[in-house]
């Protein structure tokens, strides 16, 4: 028999902890269809005749709609022809904070299902001076109650035994609504009037005559009721010695949110970070990036001559190695994110930043996403999901990309190595690295101007507030942090891979056919221009390709644009690059080096940055000067150049009208600033 | 008094929330009417506040803490 598990519980109590345990590697992250909350689903075996689907449902606080993922949540619960309605639901709690976690169990309870309160984190109980007695509980609670560790496994094989005997538990609601209003509870069950106080339709209750203000007054009644039931309960079953220690927590709360420490110490850990990103990924990234580059000439050289291999050789593998090439950054990024997370910092980091992000129409909770844009804007973008006020999240999403992504990185290198001299200033900050600097610090520069913009444009009339929990400091769980990079960095290949393999498909195919007339008789052309030349075998193929290359569909296109990007000092290849770029900017490097006939295998850059140093003008001037290199950095700053990122926009804000707002007001921005910086330093 | 006059350390019990302009999820979170309400410490810039309602952390916004009447307790009489 297969049964499904919905686990249900506050953030911050261990929840996907509960779920990794019982699921192991065993799970997948997929979408709820046409909403935008992940939702995990997870194989587990109960027993020798019990298997279970598990359903890690987003954390809440309370049933009542607050944010995107209580929605999800109600969604799940609701519908009983939806496809992960549960049979049995697993609330997970904590030792600390039970009271509140209670709240969300008596409202499951109260929708009729089969619950299992699992308490998690009981190894802590005799350190934390906490006593529970799980009879007392089980009993007034009416359901099974187990107390289990995720972090010594103590405790799950009783969890697996309590979910088997779903059947035997009762489904009687704990409160009863009449106590909170005897009048207007007489004939309505919990499910209704959650629907009615959400503001939906539920057979004749839209008719009540209450107003807004009345059904919030009901609401907050029955909270403060429920409150009191639990508290009853706790009375009997929950005691807690508060001479047991836990003043290193204060401790630690009283430097990392210092007025001095927690700033430095805040800044400290984002350098640490970043440093992390670029020097601990450069060795694996350097691998990946030979073993394609290695794979691409053993397919040319290997297979068959025809179009075909092409494809595979130029288009299909260098593309995937596109995508791939990005993992270690990507897994190294999450690992932090996951560490703050697990450790309980991320919570300071919102108390910390609050103050200092609202005048920019923003939230303390914007941070994560701000921060997490440093890698990649994808999840970024939706890691905002549980900032409560519509406004500060669209703000947060459209803003986010302008964060230094670590697409931009190749680019900024080869530009800033080509017009910045290597100098040092003050005799030790190298003047390349500073250049680098500065392009971070402009990333975040702009992401708040942007927003503060933003804030003046869009108008609002809901409240913006900060409610969070602060939770315990606690040491990681190296599980869930590797589960954390697992699961994003899928994600990650899965979502971006498609497309950059889409695109590089298509860009291989537009720049390796043409036109007949021009693009198919290249050979002769050429060898007719420069017939009685003393030309080598070699470079008369750099020079047929080259030929080819502007004569291509592709090519054909970048004469096309190129009076668009000739204010901002472009010529018409790097007008293609730029064009390519728009969807994803890491195909830059690559899509040049194609274009100034190198193959782009081996030491790519060191190549690539000697050719274009050559390049010139037709006025015989350098083609990269000082103008035109701040001019691609400041496009490449601000510019929207990203399929996926588009995709996600359009997922997360569910309106084409921000995505396309955004596209613009990036790309405008790009262009206008490019245009001035090249004009002003030409 | 109201919950944002409280200094580091004092703790108070909770009287009354004008409803109109806060949110239910700070009711969900354990603050309402007859909880006891510690404040731990004020970020840095003053804002926003880091509290502990019956023994459970909670941060919110000084705007917030000030539609929040709260009775101090004297010290000793509620040691816990």
């Amino acid at each position: 028999m297969e049964i499904k598990v919905a686990l249900v519980g506050n953030p911050n109590v261990g929840k996907t902890s509960v779920f990794n345990t019982l699921t192991g590697l065993n799970q997948k992250v997929g979408n709820y269809p046409g909403i935008t909350v992940d939702r995990k689903t997870g194989h587990s075996k109960i027993s020798d005749t019990l298997k279970a689907t598990l359903i890690d449902l987003p954390g809440i606080y309370s049933l009542q709609p607050g944010s995107k993922d209580e929605e999800v949540v109600l969604e799940t619960l609701f519908d009983s022809s939806n496809r992960y309605f549960p049979d049995v639901i697993v609330v997970v709690a904590e030792v600390e904070n039970l009271k509140r976690n209670l709240l969300l169990f008596t409202q499951v309870k109260d929708l009729g299902f089969p619950t299992v309160l699992a308490i998690n984190m009981a190894d802590q109980l005799p350190v934390k001076g906490i006593g529970i007695d799980r009879e007392i509980l089980s009993e007034k609670l009416d359901t099974e109650v187990v107390l289990l560790s995720t972090r010594t496994g103590h405790g799950i094989a009783e969890l697996k035994e309590a979910i088997s005997r779903f059947t035997d538990a009762g489904t009687k609601p704990l409160l009863d609504l009449t106590e909170v209003d005897a009048g207007y509870f007489r004939s309505m069950d919990y499910k209704t009037w959650l629907k009615r106080s959400q503001g939906g339709s539920p057979e004749g209750a839209r008719e009540d005559g209450y107003s807004e203000a009345d059904i919030k007054r009901l609401q907050q009644k029955e909270t403060i009721r429920r409150y009191q039931l639990i508290g009853e309960v706790l009375k009997l079953a929950y005691t807690k010695d508060i001479s047991a220690a836990t003043g290193w927590q204060a401790r630690f709360d009283r430097v990392l949110t210092h007025r001095v420490w927690g700033y430095l110490i805040f800044f400290a850990i984002m350098l640490l970070v970043f440093q992390a990103i670029f020097s601990w990924s450069a060795i694996p990234m350097d691998w990946i990036d030979e073993k394609f580059a290695r794979l691409s000439s053993w397919v040319s050289a290997t297979l068959p001559e025809g179009k075909f291999t092409e494809l595979l050789a130029e288009g299909v593998i260098p593309g995937i190695g596109g995508v791939v090439i990005f993992i270690p950054q990507i897994a190294i990024l999450f690992m932090f994110i996951a560490l703050l997370e697990e450790s309980g910092y991320m919570s300071r980091v919102v108390f910390l930043m609050d103050k200092v992000m609202r005048p920019f129409g923003l939230n303390g909770k914007s941070v994560v996403p701000l921060i997490s844009g440093v890698a990649c804007a994808i999840p970024a973008i939706m890691s905002a999901r549980n900032i409560e006020n519509a406004r500060e999240r669209l703000i947060t999403m459209l803003v986010t990309p302008f964060a230094t992504c670590s697409a931009r990185i190749p680019v900024y290198v080869i530009i800033i190595s080509l017009v910045i001299p290597e100098q040092t200033v003050f005799g030790f900050i190298g003047l390349r690295g500073l250049v680098m600097t500065l392009m971070y610090c402009l990333g975040f520069v702009a992401a708040l101007t942007g927003a503060w913009l933003l804030k003046k444009v869009i108008m609002t009339t809901a409240k913006s507030y900060l409610i969070i929990e602060m939770p315990p400091y606690r040491r990681p769980l190296f599980r869930n942090v590797l589960n954390t990079m697992v699961e994003k960095t899928r994600s990650f290949v899965e979502g971006a891979g498609k497309i950059i393999l889409a695109l590089s498909v298509i860009l291989w195919f537009l720049g390796s056919h043409g036109p007949a007339a021009t693009f198919g008789k290249a050979e002769e052309i050429v060898t007719a221009t420069f017939a009685g030349k003393y030309i080598s075998e070699e470079e008369l193929q750099d020079e047929v390709a080259g030929y080819k290359l502007r004569n291509s569909y592709i090519g054909l296109l970048g004469s096309g644009i190129e009076p668009v990007f000739r204010p901002l000092g472009y010529d018409w290849k790097v007008s293609i690059a730029v064009l390519t770029s728009f969807a994803a900017r890491e195909v830059f490097v690559g899509n040049l080096a194609t274009l100034y006939n190198i193959g782009s295998q081996g030491e790519e850059e060191v190549r690539i940055v000697e050719r274009m140093a050559r390049e010139r003008r037709p006025d015989g001037t350098k083609m990269f000067d000082l103008a035109t290199g701040i001019s691609l950095l400041l496009f490449y700053a601000f510019a929207m150049q990203c399929i996926s990122t588009v995709a996600i926009m359009r997922r997360e804000t569910n309106s084409w009208k921000w995505t396309l707002i955004q596209i613009l007001f990036m790309t405008g921005l790009a262009y206008v600033s490019s245009m001035l910086a090249y004009n002003l330093l030409k | 008094m109201k919950l944002h006059e409280l200094k580091p350390g004092q703790k108070a019990v909770i009287r009354h929330l004008e409803m109109d302009h806060l949110p239910m999820k700070l009711v969900e979170m354990g603050c309402f009417p007859g909880s006891e309400v510690e404040l731990i410490l004020k970020a840095p810039l003053g804002d926003p506040y880091y509290l502990r309602i019956d023994g459970m952390p909670l941060c919110i916004r000084k705007d917030m803490a000030m539609q929040v009447h709260v009775e101090l307790l004297t010290y000793g009489m509620h040691g816990n």
